[in-house]
C-alpha cells in the first residue's frame, strides 16, 4: 500500500513527467495541488501530507520542483516519503543535479527510472549500482 | 545533446509528420519519432491517433526504443482498446525473450494495461514467467498478479494464481519473497476478511529469514505483513519480537516505524513482569529518537506517530524531553508537533526545562506558533500542579512584554489556571485588570469577563469593568456577550447594593434588543430567578463547579488500538481511521490489539475458577429465582448450591434489603416500575487474567481488557415486558469506573417516578457502587439516559451467569 501515481512539479504546480503506477486515482486529480498548497500556505497550516476529497497528496521539495505521491488507501506514509527522497538520491546520481532542466533534458531515462524504481506502487530496486544494469 | 530539443515542436501537421517518421525505414528515425511522441505526450498534447505507427515500432531489437513504446502503451491502451490487441502479440512473444529484462519488461507492460480483452491473453505469459529461472523475472511476475487481481479479481483466483504467489514466499531469493509478500498483501487490503496471507508460524520463519536478506522495501513490505498476524502465545510472540529488533537501528525511517509497529502491537502479548518486556521497552527509546534527525517530512510522520506511542506507553519516551524542544529552524508543522509532545511528557521532574523552552518560544516570531505556546505553558500548569505556579509567574512575564497576542493568549491560559485552581492566583488580577483595553479577540474578552464575575468580591471596581464592557454589548460575539450576562449576574448577587441598575440594564439589552435565542433565554432565566427566588439564583449562577481535567486531547482508547496497529500510514498521521478516509472501507473490521494470553499471569483464586475461565461470557446479574415476591421481602438471598461463598458485600445489597424491609417499598417501587437488571448485555469482552478484582481491569495492570471498548446500548427490557417501561443499556469503563449505561424511555401513558435498582448476587459481584440517579419524573414518551457506576465487591454468587430480565411489578 503505498503511491497510485508519482508526480515531478515545476514550481508552479506544472506536471513535467509522471507515472501513473495503480491507475486508481485520476491522474488529474494533481490540478489541485498547486491550489491547495497555496491554500495551506496562506492560512499558516503548511503540511506535507495534503487531502482533497478521498485523494491524499504526500509530496517533498527539492530545488526547484516538487515531487508529489498521490494515493487514495491507507498508505504507509514513511515508506512513500523515504521512497521521495530515494527518488532524488537516484536523479541526482544520474544527472548530478536535479532541477527542471534535468528532467526534460534526460527525459527518457527519467522514464526508464520511473519504470524500475517502482512498480505498481511497490518501491523495487533503489540502489544505483543495481539499476545501472 | 541532450533530449529537451524534443519538447520544442509546435509546428502545425505534426502529427503528419510524427506519422511519417515513425513508418520510415530507418531504425534511427523512428526512435527519434518515438521520442517525439513521447515527448509530446509528456508535456500533454494528445498523441493518441499515433497509436497504430507507434505500434508498429514495438517489434524491435533496441531495448531502450522497446520500452518507450510500452510507455506509448501503456498510456493509451485504455483508450483504444481494439487497436491494443495489435500489441498482444508482441507481448507474448517478449515473454518469451532470451533477454530476461524483455521478458520482465513484456510482463510488467502487460499487467499495466486495463484492458478486459487483452488480460486473458495475459495468463499463459503470467503463469510461465512466474516459473521463470531468472529471479528479475519472478520478482516481476508475482506483482503482475497482483495487477491483474485488480483488473479482473475473478481470473486470478481461477486460474490458480493466488496458490502460485503463496508459493513464491519460499523462493530462494529474497526479492521474489519480499515482492510475492507485498503482492499478497495487497490483494488481501480488498479481501479483509479472508486469510490469504494464511500466516502460520512456518510462512513466520520464512519472512523472517528474507527480512535480513531483503533491500529496505522488501523489509518493509514484511515486517507490515507481519504486523497482521496474531502470536499463538507469548512465546511466539517473544521469539518474534527477538528476530525484529535488529531492524530497529536501520537508516530508512520507515523500516524502523514498521518494526516499531510489529513491537508495539506484539508487546501487548507479553507478560508485563517478563524480564524481556523492560527490555524491549527501553530498546523502542532511541530508534524512535533518531527518527528525529531525518528529513522533515519523515519527522512530521514519525512525531505523530510518537504522539499515538505516548499516549499509549508513556513510560518509553519518558526521559527523553529534550528531544522535542524546538530546533529554530524546523518547518512549522513540525514544531507543533512537538510542542503537543513536550506537553504530553511533561511531569514533575522536568517541568522546570519545559517552562524555561516555552517561555524562550513564546518570543518567537511565528504568531501561530508563539500562541500555542503560550497555551502549552497553560497546559502544563493544569498538568502539573506543582509547576502551577511558576507557570503563572511565566505568564506575568508575558504579559508584561505588551505583544497584543501573546497577552490575548496568556488570559485565556490564566482563565484556565483559575478554573483548576481556585482562589490560589488572585493576586495577578490586578495585572490582568491593568490590560483590558488591548483585549480584543473574543476568547480573551471572554475570558477576562469570567475572571472578573468569578471573582468580583474581591475586585473593587468590578462593576466599572464590566459597565464598560456593556458599552458596545450589540458588537460583541456571543461568546462574550453570554459571558457578559452571566458576569454581571454573578456580580449583582456578590454585591447587589451597588449594581442594581447595571444588572437590569444587561438583562433588558440580552432580552429585548438581541436577536440571539439563547442570549435571550438566557437573560429571561436569569430575569425570572432575580425577582422570583434570589436564594435559588445564588445556588445555580454561584454553584460550586467542577475541576476541569488535567489531559487535554487524548484520543479515546479504542481508536487509538486501531491507530497502533496502522503506525507509519496516513491513518496514523491524520489520527483518523482508514475507514474515514478511504472509499468503500467503511465494512472493513477494525484492528484490534492482540489481548493478553494470560498464560502464567493469571492471579488464580480458588474462588474464581469459573470467572477466569469465562473470557467472553456477557455479565448477567441472575434473577431471583421463582416467586419473585417471595425473594422481594427475602433479600438475605439464599445461600449458594455451590460450596465456598466468598464473603456477602455489606454495601449495595444490604442496603437495598432495609429499604425494603422497612416499608421501602416506596423507593423502590413508588408510582412506577423498578426493573431489576438482569441484563443480556452486549458481549463484553473481558480480560482473561484472573483474580475477581482484575476481572474488570480497573487498574491496567496484567491483565489487558481487549481495547475499552463500549458497545452500542442494547435493548435490555422491551416495553412489552416492562409495562411500559423500556430500557435499554451498555457497560463502559470510563476512567477505570464500570459504568452501566441506560436509557429509560417511558412507554407507557402515565409518568413514573422514583427509579431504584436492585442487583441480584450474581456471577461477577456486580453491584452499584453509588445510588442511581434519576431526578426527573419521565413523562410518557421520554427517554432519559442514566449512568450508574458500579464495583465488583457484591457478593458473589457462584454459577454460570443467567441472561433474564424480569420487572416486579407495584405493590
Amino acid at each position: 500500500m503505498s503511491a497510485s501515481a508519482i508526480f515531478v512539479l515545476d514550481l508552479k504546480g506544472k506536471v513535467l513527467i509522471c507515472r501513473n503506477y495503480k491507475g486508481d486515482v485520476d491522474m488529474a486529480e494533481i490540478d489541485h495541488f498547486m491550489p491547495l498548497l497555496m491554500q495551506h500556505e496562506e492560512e499558516g497550516l503548511l503540511s506535507p501530507v495534503m487531502s482533497h476529497g478521498n485523494v491524499h497528496f504526500m509530496w517533498i521539495k527539492h530545488s526547484n520542483l516538487y515531487l508529489v505521491a498521490t494515493t487514495n488507501k491507507n498508505s504507509n506514509a514513511s515508506l512513500v516519503y523515504s521512497f521521495l527522497y530515494k527518488i532524488v538520491e537516484v536523479f541526482t546520481e544520474y544527472f548530478k543535479e536535479l532541477e527542471e532542466e534535468s528532467i526534460q533534458d534526460n527525459f527518457v531515462v527519467v522514464y526508464e527510472l520511473l519504470d524500475e524504481l517502482m512498480d505498481f506502487g511497490f518501491p523495487q530496486t533503489t540502489e544505483s549500482k543495481i539499476l545501472q544494469e | 545533446m541532450t533530449d529537451s530539443k524534443y519538447f520544442t515542436t509546435t509546428k502545425k501537421g505534426e502529427i503528419f509528420e510524427l506519422k511519417a517518421e515513425l513508418n520510415s525505414d530507418k531504425k534511427e528515425k523512428k526512435k527519434e519519432a518515438v521520442k517525439k511522441v513521447i515527448a509530446s505526450m509528456t508535456v500533454g498534447k494528445d498523441v493518441s491517433a499515433l497509436f497504430p505507427d507507434v505500434v508498429n515500432c514495438m517489434q524491435t531489437d533496441n531495448l531502450e526504443l522497446k520500452k518507450l513504446v510500452y510507455l506509448y502503451l501503456m498510456n493509451y491502451a485504455k483508450s483504444q482498446p481494439d487497436m491494443a490487441i495489435m500489441a498482444v502479440n508482441t507481448f507474448v512473444k517478449d515473454c518469451e525473450d532470451p533477454n530476461p529484462l524483455i521478458r520482465a519488461l513484456a510482463v510488467r507492460t502487460m499487467g499495466c494495461i486495463r484492458v478486459d480483452k487483452i488480460t486473458e491473453y495475459l495468463c499463459e505469459p503470467l503463469r510461465k514467467c512466474l516459473k521463470d529461472e531468472d529471479p528479475y523475472v519472478r520478482k516481476t511476475a508475482a506483482v503482475c498478479v497482483a495487477k491483474l487481481h485488480d483488473i479482473n479479481a475473478q481470473l486470478v483466483e481461477d486460474q490458480g494464481f493466488l496458490d502460485t504467489l503463496k508459493d513464491l514466499i519460499s523462493d530462494s531469493n529474497p526479492m521474489v519473497v519480499a515482492n510475492a509478500v507485498a503482492a499478497l498483501s495487497e490483494i488481501a487490503e480488498s479481501h479483509p476478511n479472508s486469510n490469504l496471507l494464511d500466516l502460520n508460524p512456518q510462512t513466520i520463519n520464512k519472512l523472517l529469514t528474507a527480512l535480513n536478506e531483503c533491500t529496505e522495501w522488501g523489509q518493509i513490505f514484511i515486517l507490515d505483513c507481519l504486523a497482521n498476524y496474531t502470536p499463538r502465545d507469548d512465546r511466539e510472540s517473544q521469539s518474534i519480537c527477538e528476530r525484529v529488533t535488529p531492524r530497529l537501528s536501520h537508516a530508512n525511517s520507515a523500516v524502523v516505524l514498521s518494526a516499531v509497529k510489529v513491537l508495539m502491537k506484539f508487546m501487548e502479548m507479553l507478560p508485563k513482569d517478563l524480564d524481556y518486556y523492560g527490555t524491549l521497552l527501553k530498546k523502542l527509546a532511541p530508534p524512535l529518537v533518531t527518527l528525529l534527525s531525518a528529513e522533515p517530512e519523515l519527522q512530521y510522520v514519525a512525531l505523530r506517530n510518537i504522539n499515538l506511542i505516548v499516549q499509549r506507553r508513556p513510560e518509553i519516551l519518558k526521559h527523553e524531553m529534550k528531544v522535542f524542544f524546538v530546533k529554530y529552524n524546523d518547518p512549522i508543522y513540525v514544531k507543533l508537533e512537538k510542542l503537543d509532545i513536550m506537553i504530553r511528557l511533561a511531569s514533575q521532574a522536568n517541568i522546570a526545562q519545559v517552562l524555561a523552552e516555552l517561555k524562550e518560544y513564546a518570543t518567537e516570531v511565528d504568531v501561530d506558533f508563539v500562541r500555542k505556546a503560550v497555551r502549552a505553558i497553560g497546559r502544563c500548569a493544569i498538568k502539573v500542579e506543582q509547576s502551577a505556579e511558576r507557570c503563572v509567574s511565566t505568564l506575568l512575564d508575558l504579559i508584561q512584554t505588551k505583544v497584543n497576542y501573546v497577552v490575548q493568549e496568556a488570559i485565556v491560559v490564566i482563565k484556565d489556571i483559575f478554573r483548576k485552581y481556585p482562589n490560589k492566583y488572585e493576586s495577578v488580577i490586578a495585572t490582568l485588570c491593568e490590560n483590558l483595553d488591548s483585549l480584543d479577540e473574543p476568547e480573551a474578552r471572554a475570558a477576562m469577563i469570567w475572571i472578573v464575575g468569578e471573582y468580583a468580591e474581591r475586585i473593587d471596581n468590578a462593576d466599572e469593568l464590566l459597565e464598560s464592557f456593556l458599552e458596545g454589548f450589540h458588537d460583541e460575539s456571543t461568546q462574550v456577550q453570554l459571558q457578559l450576562l452571566t458576569a454581571i449576574v454573578k456580580l449583582f448577587l456578590k454585591k447587589p447594593t451597588e449594581t442594581q441598575e447595571l444588572v437590569q440594564q444587561v438583562l433588558s439589552l440580552a432580552t429585548q434588543d438581541s436577536d440571539n435565542p439563547d442570549l435571550r433565554d438566557r437573560g429571561y432565566i436569569y430575569w425570572r430567578l432575580l425577582s422570583t427566588d434570589p436564594v435559588a439564583a445564588k445556588e445555580v449562577v454561584l454553584a460550586e463547579k467542577p475541576l476541569i481535567s488535567e489531559e487535554t486531547d487524548l484520543i479515546e482508547p479504542t481508536l487509538l488500538e486501531e491507530l497502533i496497529c496502522h503506525i507509519g500510514t496516513l491513518a496514523s498521521v491524520y489520527h483518523k481511521p482508514p475507514s474515514a478516509f478511504v472509499e468503500g472501507s467503511r465494512g472493513v473490521q477494525h484492528k484490534r490489539l492482540p489481548g493478553s494470553a494470560g498464560s502464567g499471569e493469571s492471579v488464580e483464586s480458588p474462588d474464581t475458577g469459573s470467572a477466569a475461565g469465562v473470557p467472553d461470557a456477557p455479565p448477567a446479574v441472575i434473577p431471583s429465582q421463582g416467586d419473585l415476591l417471595g425473594d422481594l421481602l427475602n433479600l438475605d438471598l439464599t445461600p449458594p448450591a455451590t460450596s465456598g461463598p466468598p464473603p456477602p458485600a455489606t454495601s449495595g445489597l444490604q442496603l437495598g434489603a432495609m429499604d425494603l424491609l422497612g416499608g421501602g417499598l416506596d423507593s423502590l417501587m413508588g408510582a412506577g416500575f423498578g426493573a431489576p437488571p438482569a441484563a443480556t448485555a452486549a458481549p463484553f469482552s473481558a480480560p482473561v487474567s484472573g483474580g475477581l478484582d482484575d476481572l474488570f481491569d480497573l487498574g491496567g495492570g496484567v491483565g489487558m481488557p481487549m481495547g475499552a471498548y463500549s458497545p452500542p446500548k442494547t435493548v435490555w427490557l422491551p416495553a412489552m415486558k416492562g409495562k411500559g417501561l423500556e430500557i435499554s443499556g451498555t457497560f463502559a469503563r470510563r476512567g477505570g469506573v464500570i459504568q452501566m449505561e441506560m436509557t429509560l424511555t417511558n412507554k407507557a401513558m402515565s409518568v413514573m417516578t422514583d427509579f431504584a435498582i436492585q442487583f441480584n448476587r450474581n456471577s461477577f459481584g456486580l453491584a452499584p457502587a453509588g445510588p442511581l440517579q434519576v431526578l426527573t419524573p419521565l413523562s410518557p414518551n421520554q427517554s432519559i439516559e442514566v449512568s450508574l457506576p458500579l464495583s465488583t465487591v457484591g457478593p458473589v454468587m457462584k454459577m454460570d451467569p443467567l441472561n433474564n430480565l424480569q420487572v416486579k411489578p407495584t405493590l
